[in-house]
């Protein structure tokens, strides 16, 4: 079946005038036929080179008819969609995206494995933050409401999402919990999403940027083994780096798979626990609000 | 587990496709799944069939095409077919790959009565 206009075995479309692109023609025609009569039908097409032609060719149908075909009702047809899967995810995240360009503010969806240290970066970073500008947390998590809690505690604002069984955070979610926060202006939205490197993949919010975590502690094949999520992220945070003296843990080759999958992926390392690494992370965040700033 | 809110989302926009056709039943469904989507086929084939239960595709044959992974490599700038991401180039070995498609998820057309 051709994907450009959607004729192909069994498509009962009349209409077959434009067709200017290679394709073989196996065409199903369905007619009403009333009785036994012969007739002639004629269907041109176009085909690659451009030629235009018609092929007048005669039926003889001796049906005794107590059956239809095509058009009629009760008959199976074939009708062409060609729409994405999510498109109303996209269309959700559209509007999120566009709500946070008004008001100015960056918004960064963080994935990652369960345990990779996303929560304690944030605590970090709204701490370095320090109400400089506003900055708020959308947290998804299965269950609990200890990941927002902890972020409350730093004096930023925080909605707790609960997926129940699902395994990441949807557009839909997110606006509900953007309408209920309310959106930080000319500052940051970070939505910590679900621990998970499969689904939330897949899963457009909104954001201006994935920014996907991993810890030392995980393994450096990660982004081989997960390739989507890291193929759809802007920057990769190397995380828990003053672990690394008691691991057998090669930087170097988890920032190799890395850029195989994304070749333009950003890097940062760091330790939020001892703060080395930090400031860049900082900077990368301030370049990116000013970027959002600057620009409609 | 995910393979469950697209089998969700497909049927919502197979529900509101069959209204626009004019549609009592679908009866059969074509979705195209590309080789480097984040998706398992098999898995989404059973989500589906439940998500459809109670609706107008109920009983749906599911056809899933699995388009092959299409990249161009900034190495030897050529336009190669991959089977994973990262993978490396066929041509000259290069790492750095640009995935173009085979990771869409679409549904392309529906059989109905």
């Amino acid at each position: 079946m051709c994907s450009t206009c959607g004729c192909g075995q069994g498509e009962k479309r009349v209409e077959d005038l434009h067709h200017d692109h290679a394709h073989d023609h196996p065409h199903a025609h369905a007619h009403e036929h009333d009785g036994d009569d012969g007739h002639w039908h004629e269907h041109p097409h176009t085909h690659a080179d451009g030629t235009t032609h018609a092929h007048p060719h005669g039926h003889d149908h001796a049906h005794a008819d107590d059956h239809h075909h095509g058009h009629e009702p009760g008959a199976a047809r074939l009708v062409t969609i060609e729409r994405d899967i999510l498109a109303k995810n996209d269309a959700i995240a559209a509007e999120n995206r566009h709500a946070l360009q008004a008001a100015k503010t960056l918004s960064l969806n963080l994935v990652s494995s369960p345990g990779s240290g996303k929560t304690a970066l944030l605590v970090e970073t709204l701490k370095r933050i320090g109400g400089e500008y506003p900055a708020s947390v959308i947290e998804g998590d299965q269950e609990t409401t200890a990941d927002a809690d902890r972020i409350r505690a730093t004096g930023a604002p925080a909605i707790q999402i609960n997926t129940g069984k699902g395994c990441h955070l949807d557009a839909d979610m997110v606006r509900t919990g953007m309408s209920r926060l309310g959106l930080p202006s000319n500052g940051i939205l970070f939505i910590e999403n679900v621990g998970n490197l499969v689904c939330p993949a897949g899963f457009d919010l909104g954001e201006a940027h994935k920014v996907v975590i991993v810890s030392v502690t995980e393994g450096e094949d990660k982004p081989l083994k997960y390739s989507g999520m890291f193929a759809a992220s802007s920057l990769m945070v190397v995380t828990k780096t003053d672990l690394l003296p008691h691991l057998d843990f090669d930087v170097d080759r988890l920032i190799d798979n890395a850029r195989r999958i994304n070749p333009t992926i950003g890097v940062l390392k760091l330790s939020a626990k001892s703060g080395d690494g930090m400031d860049h992370w900082m900077h990368w965040l301030e370049t990116a609000r000013a970027l959002r700033l600057a620009t409609d | 587990m995910h393979e469950v809110s697209l089998a969700n989302a497909l049927i919502e926009l197979v529900r509101e496709q069959a209204v626009a056709a004019k549609a009592s039943r679908v009866t059969r469904l074509v979705l195209e799944i590309g080789t480097l989507s984040h998706v398992d086929a098999h898995a989404l084939r059973f989500a589906v069939d439940v998500a459809a239960r109670g609706g107008p595709a109920e009983g749906a044959a599911v056809d899933i095409l699995e388009p092959e992974g299409t990249a161009y490599c900034l190495d030897c700038e050529t336009s190669v077919a991959i089977a994973a991401r990262g993978a490396l180039c066929p041509h000259c070995g290069g790492a750095k790959l640009l995935v173009q498609g085979g990771d869409e998820m679409r549904l392309k057309e529906m059989e109905v009565v």
